[in-house]
């Protein structure tokens, strides 16, 4: 049985993971376009609408990229998690039937505006439209997180006489403080990501001497955006997240920290192996006392280690936990390092001619995406062994009568059919980028004709 | 509150057969209506802005029944399991080929989408029918309400039954036609010229053929599954259902002779909600029966989830259709009339 859990949770992981990677820019490329199309509305200048429609292009592909292999999530919680569907969904399924009802029309219906209605709509119905694309994407994205926060945090549930697991407040569930924080981060990452991939395409266009006009647009949008969401990532958003693991998951900030033994005035560790035979940290670069600090404001404030906790509810891949958490943190610190200094030199007006940070913005472009993943990979292997946190074992919520061999069968079907879309993607996203905003009509697909 | 969401469920999924269907069913019968590539434009940008919407559907009848009937969820999904995986497979090629398909002039791309949006949505359409057919037919329920079922047995009916069987696979057929005429008289409304002419000549002959299985159909289940006729002869009012049909179907074969082209489709709409809807009131209170043991089947009360869920879901499942409804009619409006030859705009 262990192997066919194995195989279920590699089959999620690989289908979550590659379906993130276009939401986290979906939702925050809504934003930036919406930004862009504010921009427009407030200056009439048509500049920044064509600069829109650039964006709305790469935005119609990653949006299709999105809801293909978004659809198959919701699916796998019946399909391979069944006795998890069976005994929570009448909590968790109350998020995701509201994310249908509520996100996907409203998104899919304006997107059709958006991308073909420009000239049908004028300026104000446009950037309306815009609006609503933005509003339904973010959305989206808060029933999800509240569905993920409830298996991190459960909250307002009862449990009924078979051990089925009953909806007891629905504002509760909804509002659950950890949904709050965790949606936060999530979708700063979110406009990481977009700033990041905004100012990198400027930045491509600035060191190749096309699009000028453009170029500059992307990178200066692209760089106060990146600005604020890093920072607005580390504090108040991380930290706050940091602070609710403390509280309710400590085994997990152990795990993730390293810290296999229980002490005062704990380092916190920027490099280092964890070894689990020995119990300890090989190789350790640490900053002593800071993790006191960060988790309680003291610096020697106890910290509980791996230790102090039943080795059954240890996270079961520690060193995974551990090094996804450290990328997304260093990386999340290079993110703060790189747009700081970019604003800086936006400030002084050198920026544009500046090679060396244009060059480190467009080399940027794929680290938001490794660290809005890793950061999924902490949270998610974090909860384990738990599927719902100190609720239901993973173990527990497998489908009993789905068979390694046919779970396997599937695995490598999605992997097959990922990768050829992965390609398609690339293929067309460069296209849109080798041919520039000044290509962009006001119809997307009309060049065909 | 359970024969509330029930009814709510089903409606959900009506709309997504009747939405998605005929974008499906154009798809199926798309290289059969469009010869060379304006033509194949006319059928894409008939469907192109709305079709992404229609799937929607798709996924918040998911939803629902997963909030409302968990139970039902976790046993229809896990024991479908491959049969899903492969209609997911198939979602994603055919999303990908509409979306996909218009964003590079060469023949050589061209075509490969057409051809994989067409195979896609034909067996789509083959796949939900069969999919239906087990439903009515049953499923292997164990004691604990799980089930497994292989892709294909020995295509018999009995204990051990795979997900095609000669019965599922005369649903599947049904389905597909179903569908293609759905999609033929969708298309005949949205398009002119020669597509349009084809698409009604093809409707002809497929009016006919659905008016063979829908009687060779119903004779087979009410003798498979002895729920539906019980269930009609105890609640006499349910023949309004099958009635509905009928008058879908008798509407079309007139509407098209008098060449109106939305009331034939308005007809096609009517005569899948009341099949669907006939199927679902014979099975009532039954969401999956057991082929096992009837006191294993999955019924209303059995699958539903806890009454203040139910309660607190009705709320804002209101206002969340009202909403729906408001942006359905605002983009079908948007992009009411005909899609003209070679009109280089996408819909609008």
């Amino acid at each position: 049985m262990l192997d066919a859990l194995l195989v279920h949770r590699l089959h999620f992981a690989y289908t979550v993971t590659f379906h993130y990677l276009f939401p986290q820019l979906t939702m925050g490329l809504a934003l930036l376009m919406l930004i862009l199309k504010t921009l427009a509305l407030q200056s009439g200048d048509e500049h920044y609408n064509s600069a829109a429609r650039f964006w709305a292009h790469i935005f119609g592909i990653n949006f299709a990229m999105g809801v293909v292999t978004g659809i198959p999530m919701e699916f796998q919680f019946g399909t391979n998690w069944a006795q998890f569907s069976r005994a929570a969904g009448g909590v968790i399924g109350q998020p995701l039937a509201m994310e249908g009802v509520f996100s996907f029309f409203l998104e899919s219906s304006f997107l059709g505006l958006f991308l073909f209605g420009e000239k049908r709509l004028g300026p104000r119905g446009h950037w309306w439209a815009a609006c609503m694309v933005f509003l339904g994407s973010w959305l989206s994205g808060y029933f999800i997180i509240a569905t993920d926060a409830w298996m991190q945090y459960p909250v307002a549930y009862r449990l009924g006489s078979h051990g089925e697991i009953i909806l007891a407040s629905f504002w509760g569930l909804l509002l659950n403080p950890w949904a709050i924080w965790q949606y936060a981060h999530n979708m700063s990452g979110a406009v990481i990501t977009a700033a990041f991939v905004m100012a990198a395409v400027g930045a491509f266009y600035l060191l190749t001497k096309q699009f000028l006009a453009h170029g500059k647009t992307f990178v200066r949008v692209g760089v106060i955006a990146g600005l604020i969401a890093s920072l607005f990532q580390l504090i108040p958003s991380g930290d706050a997240q940091g602070r609710m693991l403390a509280e309710h998951q400590p085994v997990t900030l152990a795990a993730m920290e390293g810290v296999f033994e229980t002490q005062r005035g704990a380092p916190i560790a920027l490099v280092g192996q964890p070894d689990l035979q020995n119990r300890r940290l090989d190789n350790p670069l640490v900053v002593p006392r800071m993790l006191s600090f960060l988790t309680y404001r003291r610096w020697m404030s106890e910290v509980k280690g791996l230790d102090a906790f039943p080795q059954q509810d240890w996270p079961d891949n520690i060193p995974l936990l551990y090094y996804s958490y450290h990328i997304m943190v260093g990386l999340g610190t290079i993110f703060i390092a790189i747009m700081v200094l970019s604003a800086w030199k936006l400030r002084k007006g050198t920026l544009y001619v500046s090679r060396g940070m244009l060059w480190a913005l467009m080399l940027s472009l794929p680290f938001p995406y490794i660290a809005n993943t890793a950061g999924w990979m902490t949270a998610e292997i974090g909860r384990q062994p738990w599927l719902i946190y100190g609720l239901m074992r993973t173990q527990a919520g497998v489908s009993p009568q789905v068979s390694s061999g046919n779970v396997w069968f599937t695995l490598i079907g999605f992997m097959g059919m990922y990768t050829v879309l992965s390609i398609l993607f690339l293929f067309l996203v460069y296209r849109v980028i080798e041919r520039g905003p000044l290509a962009s009509s006001s119809q997307p697909e009309a060049r065909t004709a | 509150m359970q024969t509330v969401w029930f009814c709510l469920v089903a409606i959900m999924i009506a709309m997504y057969v009747v939405l998605d269907g005929f974008d499906l069913g154009a798809g199926a019968i798309h290289l059969l209506v469009a010869r060379d590539e304006s033509e194949r434009q006319q059928v894409i940008r008939s469907i192109g802005p709305v079709w992404d919407g229609n799937e929607v559907w798709l996924l918040a009848a998911g939803g629902t029944l997963y909030f409302a009937f968990p139970a039902l969820y976790a046993s229809s999904f896990s024991g479908f399991y491959l049969p899903l995986m492969i209609v997911l497979w198939l979602l994603i090629l055919r999303g990908a080929a509409v979306e996909f398909r218009g964003h590079v002039a060469s023949a050589v791309w061209v075509n490969f989408w057409d051809i994989v949006f067409a195979g896609a949505s034909f067996l789509l359409a083959g796949f939900y029918g069969a999919a239906l057919g087990n439903v009515v037919r049953g499923v292997p329920l164990n004691q604990q309400g799980y089930f497994f079922e292989a892709l294909w047995t020995n295509f018999r009916l009995g204990p051990n039954t795979g997900v095609l069987d000669w019965y599922t696979i005369i649903v599947g057929v049904t389905a597909l036609v179903t569908l293609m005429l759905h999609g033929a008289l969708w298309v005949a409304l949205k398009t002119e010229g020669p597509v349009r002419d084809r698409s009604r000549r093809l409707a002809r002959g497929l009016w006919w053929a659905i008016l063979a299985l829908t009687i060779v159909l119903t004779g087979i289940t009410f003798k498979i599954q002895p729920e539906v006729p019980t269930n009609l002869s105890t609640r006499p009012w349910g023949y309004l259902f099958p009635a509905v049909a009928l008058v879908g179907l008798g509407g079309m074969a007139w509407f098209s002779r008098k060449q109106d082209e939305i009331k034939s489709f308005l007809a096609s709409c009517t005569y899948i909600v009341g099949m669907l809807t006939s199927a679902v009131f014979g099975l009532y209170p039954l969401v999956l029966p057991a082929s096992t043991n009837p006191a294993y089947s999955l019924t209303i009360d059995n699958a539903k989830a806890d009454d203040y869920g139910l309660r607190v879901g009705l709320a804002w499942w209101i206002i969340g259709m009202v909403l729906v409804t408001g942006y359905t009619i605002y983009v079908y409006r948007s992009f009411a009339g005909k899609v003209k030859i070679g009109d280089s705009e996408k819909g609008y």
